[in-house]
Order: structure tokens, then sequence, then C-alpha cells
């Protein structure tokens, strides 16, 4: 028996209206449907009035939400695709984002953001959106990487009195699978050594943790002992593990799937810079997507990633220095 | 309206003497609407998000003077401490949420108060409303606001106070549609026209309007078809607006037809109304100098923090 990463989300999402009556869910086609990718399949059955279809109207979803939190409610609004939450922009950046800031109320929304890319899906069905939110005060970004952190993650934003962009794989959600729903718990704003090494530092999240781990296994022939920082969320970033590996390894890589202007692993190289030039014993490197819209057809998307082989690649030359 | 009037009148001359830090953005004209709305409305119960100038709405349905001067004056005993001003505030605790400055955006946020009092079982008998002005009806957030809030049949009264101009684009260049109010119907829902300028019209299609939504019968379009009498804002003098629009009926000012509305009526003699008015401006005085009095926020003692989270975050 085995549980899939999207199967720990529809699970959290089952436990959180089993247990919370605040919370509900509104997305489109989740009702009766299931949802695009079947997060919410049976859900609409088991908790009627619950689970909601809605129009697609990406800013008034966020807007319902964000009225339904100020009267105590705990909404998770599942995009379609994360892509499409650039139509949600303003409700989550204007409204959502600076409403405790302004008025000492927190508003407590989960925004489900199925994210990155898959074969043949294009350049509107792919998108990384985690470093544009996390740019903005006032909101969560976390970025599950395991089946057991897509479970207790979504929880937990739930349970956080702050609007959390939750974004989740749609790579992982059929390829992830793990023996049990419940892993090395940890809460949000804590990242988790994914792979010890002590020669360089990849610091990533959400997939690209495993294409991290892969090109570790596959420097390990040549000597090479890689250790893998899985972020687990990029707002807050636990910037402490980050430090204290680059402390151990004297390296460091931050690896990302979005594009390559600015985005997290800017924000992890300028930081370790500036907080641990002295840990540094090489440049620091950052490898991400293309600066290109993500393109349509596997061969050019494969390329358009970072995969194993530019990772150890990006890896070689770190430890070449 | 008539205590917003002398509200606004204050402000403006805070503003131009030099004491208001950002704008100042007044509802002249715009009262009669305004206050009807907020009149109809029933404080602890009902929602209601107030836009840029309804500062008659928002007295009317119970802020205080103090939270207006407050905020405009910059005190950090204002509802927002400093951290945002003039307009943009409110008490979402109070069912009157804090405006943002992008228009159309507090459509889809009164239906989603509505629809959570109805998952609570707290909705009958309630209702949620909000103003835009004509220039909001062309954005996205309005339209997929007011199509939602008809497709989940929420208790729901829009006013759109149609003052002719979008800061300064008239509505040659906003819609092309010969009354706003025939949108209703592509929605839908009811829609109204009223004139903006006669407070015992407005006063009844509103009261008309809320009943019908408070009653079951969904969202209620209201379109107040005035003349906004001053600029965009008190930096703004407004001189695009054409002499014709200004001595046109709807360039007749709301509170001065109130008035006469009121003695025509025998709601009010005019001694009584006078002597309203200067109790209503020993109040605002007195709103105005306490918020001078009062300290404006530290930077040192600001806590810089824009989530309410402690991290790491361990549930309890």
């Amino acid at each position: 028996m085995s549980v899939t990463y999207i199967d720990a989300i529809r699970e959290a999402q089952e436990k959180l209206l089993r247990e919370d009556d605040r919370v509900f869910l509104y997305g489109q086609d989740i009702a009766s449907f299931g949802g695009a990718f079947k997060a919410t399949k049976g859900l609409a059955d088991a908790f009627p009035n619950r689970v909601f279809d809605c129009p697609i109207s990406e800013d008034a979803m966020i807007g319902l939400a964000v009225g339904a939190a100020i009267e105590g409610m705990r909404p998770i609004i599942e995009m379609q695709f994360a892509d499409f939450s650039s139509v949600a922009f303003n409700q989550i950046v204007n409204q959502a984002a600076t409403h405790f800031y302004r008025t000492g109320m927190p508003i407590p929304i989960t925004v489900r953001l199925p994210s990155g890319g898959t074969p043949g899906s294009g350049p509107f069905h792919s998108q990384s959106m985690e470093g544009i939110y996390a740019q903005y005060p006032g909101l969560v970004v976390v970025t599950p990487a395991t089946v057991s952190d897509a479970y207790h993650m979504l929880i937990d934003s739930v349970k956080l009195d702050d609007p959390v962009l939750y974004c989740e794989h749609k790579f992982l959600y059929r390829w992830l699978k793990s023996k049990s729903i419940n892993g090395d718990y940890l809460p949000i704003g804590q990242a988790r050594i994914a792979r010890p090494g002590k020669h360089a530092t990849v610091v990533t999240y959400s997939a690209m943790v495993h294409e991290a781990v892969r090109a570790a296994d596959r420097l390990q022939a040549d000597g090479w002992e890689i250790e893998v920082v899985d972020l687990r969320s990029v707002k807050p970033l636990d910037l402490d593990t980050v430090l204290a590996s680059v402390a151990r390894t004297g390296r460091l890589l931050a690896l990302g799937e979005a594009f390559p202007w600015g985005g997290v692993t800017s924000e992890i190289v300028s930081r370790v810079t500036e907080e641990g030039f002295h840990l540094l014993d090489a440049p620091p490197q950052r490898l991400n997507a293309r600066d290109t819209p993500v393109p349509y057809h596997p061969k050019l998307w494969a390329a358009h990633r970072p995969t194993p082989e530019s990772i150890c690649e990006a890896l070689r030359k770190l430890l070449s220095f | 309206m008539l205590k917003a009037r002398i509200l606004e009148n204050k402000l403006s001359s805070l503003y131009k003497a030099g004491k208001i830090v950002g704008g100042v953005y007044l509802g002249k004209g715009q009262e009669a609407i305004s206050g009807s709305l907020g009149a109809a409305l029933v404080q602890g119960k009902d929602c209601f998000a107030p836009l840029i100038r309804d500062q008659a709405g928002r007295t009317a349905f119970g802020e205080s003077l103090l939270d207006c001067t407050r905020t405009y004056l910059g005190s950090v005993e204002g509802p927002m401490k400093g951290r945002d001003g003039n307009i943009h505030r409110g008490r979402p605790e109070m069912g009157m949420p804090a405006m943002i400055s992008h228009l159309g955006a507090q459509v889809p946020l009164i239906a989603g108060m509505l629809f959570a009092k109805r998952l609570k079982g707290t909705l009958e008998g309630c209702v949620g409303a909000t103003s835009v002005g004509d220039g909001a009806t062309s954005t996205g957030a309005f339209h997929e606001g007011l199509n939602l809030a008809a497709v989940e049949k929420l208790p729901m009264v829009v006013v759109v106070a149609n003052n002719q101009f979008a800061y300064s684009t008239p509505n040659t260049r906003q819609f092309a549609c010969a009354d706003l109010a025939e949108r209703a119907k592509g929605y839908g829902i009811a829609g109204f026209s009223v004139d903006g300028t006669d407070l015992l019209e407005c006063a009844k299609v509103v009261r008309k309007a809320v009943k019908r939504a408070r009653e079951g019968g969904g969202p209620q379009m209201i379109v107040a078809n005035l003349l906004r009498l001053s600029g965009h804002g008190e930096h703004d003098d407004g001189s695009y607006v054409p002499s014709n629009a200004k001595a046109g009926h709807y360039g007749r000012d709301c509170v001065e037809v109130a008035t006469q509305q009121m003695v025509d009526g025998g709601y009010a003699t005019v001694d009584e109304i006078l002597a309203w008015q200067e109790e209503m401006a020993a109040e605002v005085q007195k709103a105005v100098a306490q918020a001078q009095q009062e300290a404006a926020p530290d930077p040192y003692k600001e806590d810089w923090t824009a989530l309410s989270t402690k991290f790491p975050f361990i549930p309890s």
C-alpha cells in the first residue's frame, strides 16, 4: 500500500474538513468532478455544502476567500493551475497580504497552486510562481517536496493565521509515492537536510529536491558527497539551516525550476553571500529554468528546466574552484 | 450627509493648510446616495465596504468621526495606526472592511463575507453592500465579483455612483451602454437607476433594494446618476469638468436639495437645520482637535512585521 503526493493533498483536505467547521473548499471543477487533478475527489459527497464549484473568476475567488476569512472561516482555494493565479494577483498581494498589517486582523486563507512543469503542458500550465509571491510582505509561501510534507504542510497551512500560497508540484502528484503519509514531521519555517554530504550544498525546494538528489547520487560515483537542503518553505526562509550546511561544505548551488531573473535562488545566494561570505570556498552558483516561456514540446521542456545532467554540470563547475 | 459634508469641508481646509499628508478625497455631491445606503444597513448584522467617496455612508453606518480624523491626520490611535491613510480605513470586525485602492476589489470581498455567513448559518436577514464609481464598472474585478454574487444568489447591494468622471476620464471613454443599470440584466440581477442628487428618491430606491436583498431577492445594483462636485482629490481642481455639466441638473448640490426637501416636507425647519450644522461642526472640530493632539506612529516602536505567525510554526 502506497500513498501518492496527490493522495496526501486529498487526505489533508478531508481531515481538515472533518475536524474544522471553518474550513471550506472553493475552486473550479472541484465539487462533483473532484478537481482537474482529482485532489478533491469524493469530498463534495462526504461534506455537502462545504466544497463548491465556482465561476472562472480567479480574482473573485480570492476576494471571496478574504471576505470569508474576515468572517472567521478558513477557506482553501484551489487554483486550477498556478499560472491562473496571475488573474488573482491583485487580491492575493494587495487584499490578502496587506490586511493584517493594515488592520491587525489576520487573513487565514490557503491558496493551492498546482505548480511547475510536466511534459506537454506548455507556457500557461507549467509556471512556478513562488518567487513572485514571496517578494510580497504578508504572505507565507510553502513548497512541499515529499508526500509527508504535502500532507502535514497543507494541514499546518490552514491552521496558520496568515495567507498561505501552497505550491504543490504537478510532476510529483502521481510520480511521488511513499509507504506512509507520516514522515519526519517538521514545522513550517524549518528546512530539512534531504541528503547529507560534505563537498557542496545544493539548496532547493519542491520537485527539484528529487532532481538534486539524483544528481548527487550520480556524483557519488566520482567520490563527491553532495548535501541537499530542502527549503520546504521559501517564505519564511530557514537561513540557519542553509548557513549551517554551507559551513560544512563551503560551496553553494541554489537550484530552482522558476525563471532565472531574481527569485528564490537569487535570494539564497545573496543572503548566504551577505551573512556567510567567510564560509564560502567558491563563488556561489545558481541554476534555474531558462529565460523563455515554458515550452510545450517534451524535448524542449526537458531542456528548459534543470535536469540531473545540468545539475551535475553546475556542481562539477562549483567543485572545480 | 450633512455631517459628512461638514467633516469633509474641514478635511479640505486641513489639507490646504498642509496638515494632512497624502491626499484628501471628498464625496461632495454623493452624500445623498452614500448616506442612504449607510442608513439602510444595520451595524452588527450587515456588512458594508465603503469606497473613496463614502464619508456619508460610513457615518450613517456608524463609523466614528475619530476613525476618520485619526486616519487622515496619522494618529497612532486610529484603526490603521498610521500604516494606511485617508479613505483606506475600516474596521473589519464591525463589518466594515478597509478598502484597497484597486477598484472593484471589494465586490467579491463582500460576497465572501455573506458567503461565510451562509456557511455559519447566520445569513438570514443580512445584507452586504458596497459602493463603486462609474470607473470601477470597467474592471474585471467588478464583473467577476458581481457575477459570482449572482451565481451564489447572495443578498448583496452594489451602488454605482455614476459621477460622470473617473479621475478626469468622462463616461464616453469609460463605457458604451446608455444606462449602466441595464448591465444588471446581463448578470441576472435586479437593477435600478436613480437621480443621485435627490435624497428622497435615493432613500426610497436604496431602501427598496436593501429590502429585496434582505428578503432573498439576490444581488441588487443601483446606479445613482450625479456629478462629482469636487476634483478627484483635493489636489485636483477638476477643471476638465465642462461648465454645462456643472450647470445641468446633476450639477445641483444634493445637500442643498435635501435641505429644501426637509423644509418643504415639514421634516425640519431652517432654524433646526442650522442648529444641527452648528452642533455637527462642533463635533467635527472636537474629533479633529483630539486627533491632532495624539502621537504619530513611532518607527522605533513599530514591530515591522506583516505576518501574525511566529516561525517555526507549531500548531497548537
